[in-house]
């Protein structure tokens, strides 16, 4: 973010105002991502007309920038009278797609209505591994091709690649595939629990090493040395720091119209069909206790080595089951840039239960053995254990 | 005698007012403006129908102590420099937009 932009965004901060809002319009999809945290069934999206009226009472509040996300967004009939009552609004414009539904015709819509920037999840640069990530045959294909048709149209095109155990070493392909089709690049190294709790996608996340090896690529993060900077601790100034936008000067809406405070945050804070936004946005009793949050109310974090420099997600320390508590997540890549673990990985590994020395296999020379071998596997001799 | 000049809202911007202050965004190079207490109160004016002699000299003039000559040496500026980014349209005629020009919501 540019300096201007940070000023604006105090500015919002002090009055109180949503500058930021993702709107999910369905989470219906076309792909069937092995990491995706969402439930694709529709249970009762809002029509064309609530969303407009959202979209309405958001520019009303504030609301500057708006990303529009599923799910799938073109799996919506009405995606462009939503995009266009939008373009009427004023709003700063992103869009996240996986371009498959994107042609010509799409792409010429979206360079009509002045949308700022379109971003697409490329996995890998090789069909074999994105596809079966997606596991949509042909995905990768037709994803490059709406780059390809974005780009052609002069649109600014971001192509996210989220790493995990399957992809892990194509980042870089996929790098040099963006700068081929003039995208950007972003890589997010972080496969989030599902929204409604369930964490069972988290074993689809890299290794340390692999992290550590991210976080050393220059290419991905500026400078390494200061990147991997060992931390000062949490200064006073730090104490008092905002978490960050999350309930704050941003919000998600679902496509069911419930306010969370961020897509990464699923704390129920109202819904938009019983209420409005902005009566939400301003007297919400989870927002506000959201807002309320600063490293000094976090006994772990205020504590830690990590405090004024970790990039802990208050939205993950919250499906962990306390959103005043660490993000083992983020204590991991914290460790994985700095190689200091945090106090909430020290307090883990002083109370993880010990490994218990059970002897599965002894091996004793046969030189050495008792008439009766069995009568000596308890005794001394050249034994090898073997871990579980 | 210098021609009127008519402005009007370019099609791709994002724009929103947040407090005295208006945020701009150019979508076609995500450019971030802001204007101040005095160019947002003529942002919000430009309707591409009414002269931006006439707006200096009903909303500025008569809010703040300037000369109708100075002050509209000022909006040209501002207008003209805006244009030269895409965020505005000028014209010596009204102009026809069709999407995108509506005013900022405060």
């Amino acid at each position: 973010m540019n300096t201007l932009a940070i000023e604006m965004a105090g500015k919002a901060l002090q009055r109180n105002i949503p500058l930021s809002v993702q709107l999910d319009l369905t989470y219906r999809c076309n792909e069937r991502c092995i990491h995706c945290y969402l439930d694709h069934h529709d249970h009762g999206e809002m029509t064309t007309a609530e969303i407009k009226d959202l979209l309405d009472q958001m520019a009303d509040a504030g609301v500057f920038y708006l990303t529009l996300s599923g799910g799938e967004i073109l799996m919506r009939k009405d995606f462009f009278d939503i995009l266009e009552h939008a373009r009427l609004r004023t709003f700063c414009i992103k869009l996240k797609t996986n371009g498959v539904l994107v042609r010509k015709q799409e792409a010429d819509r979206i360079k009509t209505l002045g949308v700022e920037s379109v971003q697409i999840s490329i996995y890998s640069h090789r069909h074999e591994v994105h596809d079966a990530i997606t596991k949509m045959p042909g995905s990768l294909r037709q994803s490059i091709e709406a780059v390809r048709l974005l780009r052609e149209h002069g649109l600014h095109v971001i192509m996210a690649n989220v790493l995990m155990r399957q992809n892990v070493n194509d980042y870089r392909g996929v790098r040099d595939l963006a700068a081929e089709l003039g995208a950007q690049f972003i890589v997010d190294p972080t496969i989030t629990p599902m929204m409604d709790g369930d964490r069972s996608i988290l074993n689809l996340n890299v290794d340390e090493a692999a992290l550590r090896e991210v976080f050393r690529n220059e290419a991905l993060v500026g400078s390494v040395e200061e990147f991997c900077a060992p931390p000062q601790g949490p200064g006073e100034e730090a104490l008092d720091m905002l978490p960050c936008s999350a309930g704050h000067t941003a919000c998600y809406v679902s496509p069911y119209g419930d306010i969370y405070p961020c897509v990464q945050f699923p704390l129920p804070s109202g819904n938009v069909r019983r209420t409005k936004f902005a009566d939400i946005w301003r007297d919400s009793p989870q927002l506000k206790e959201v807002r309320s949050i600063t490293l000094r109310d976090m006994p772990a974090c205020s504590k830690c080595t990590h405090g004024g420099t970790c990039t802990r997600c208050p939205g993950l320390a919250y499906l962990e089951g306390n959103m005043l508590g660490p993000s083992v997540q983020d204590c991991e890549k914290s460790y994985a840039r700095t190689g200091i673990p945090s106090e909430n990985l020290k307090a883990r590994k002083a109370t993880a239960p010990t490994f218990p020395i059970l002897q599965l296999v002894q091996i004793q020379s046969m030189a050495r053995a008792a008439p009766h071998p069995a009568a000596d596997l308890g005794g001394p001799g050249s034994e090898v254990r073997m871990p579980c | 005698m210098k021609p009127s000049l008519f402005v009007a809202h370019s099609t791709a911007i994002a724009a929103r007012g947040l407090d005295q202050e208006t945020m701009v965004m150019s979508a076609t190079n995500s450019t971030l403006f802001t204007l101040n207490e005095v160019a947002s109160v003529i942002w919000q004016s430009l309707d591409s129908t009414t002269p931006l002699g006439e707006i200096v000299a009903r909303k500025i003039c008569t809010k703040y102590d300037v000369a109708l000559d100075v002050a509209l040496e000022h909006a040209e500026a501002l207008v003209r420099g805006l244009a030269q980014h895409g965020i505005l349209l000028l014209s010596e005629e009204p102009i026809s937009v069709s999407i995108g020009s509506s005013k900022v919501t405060q």
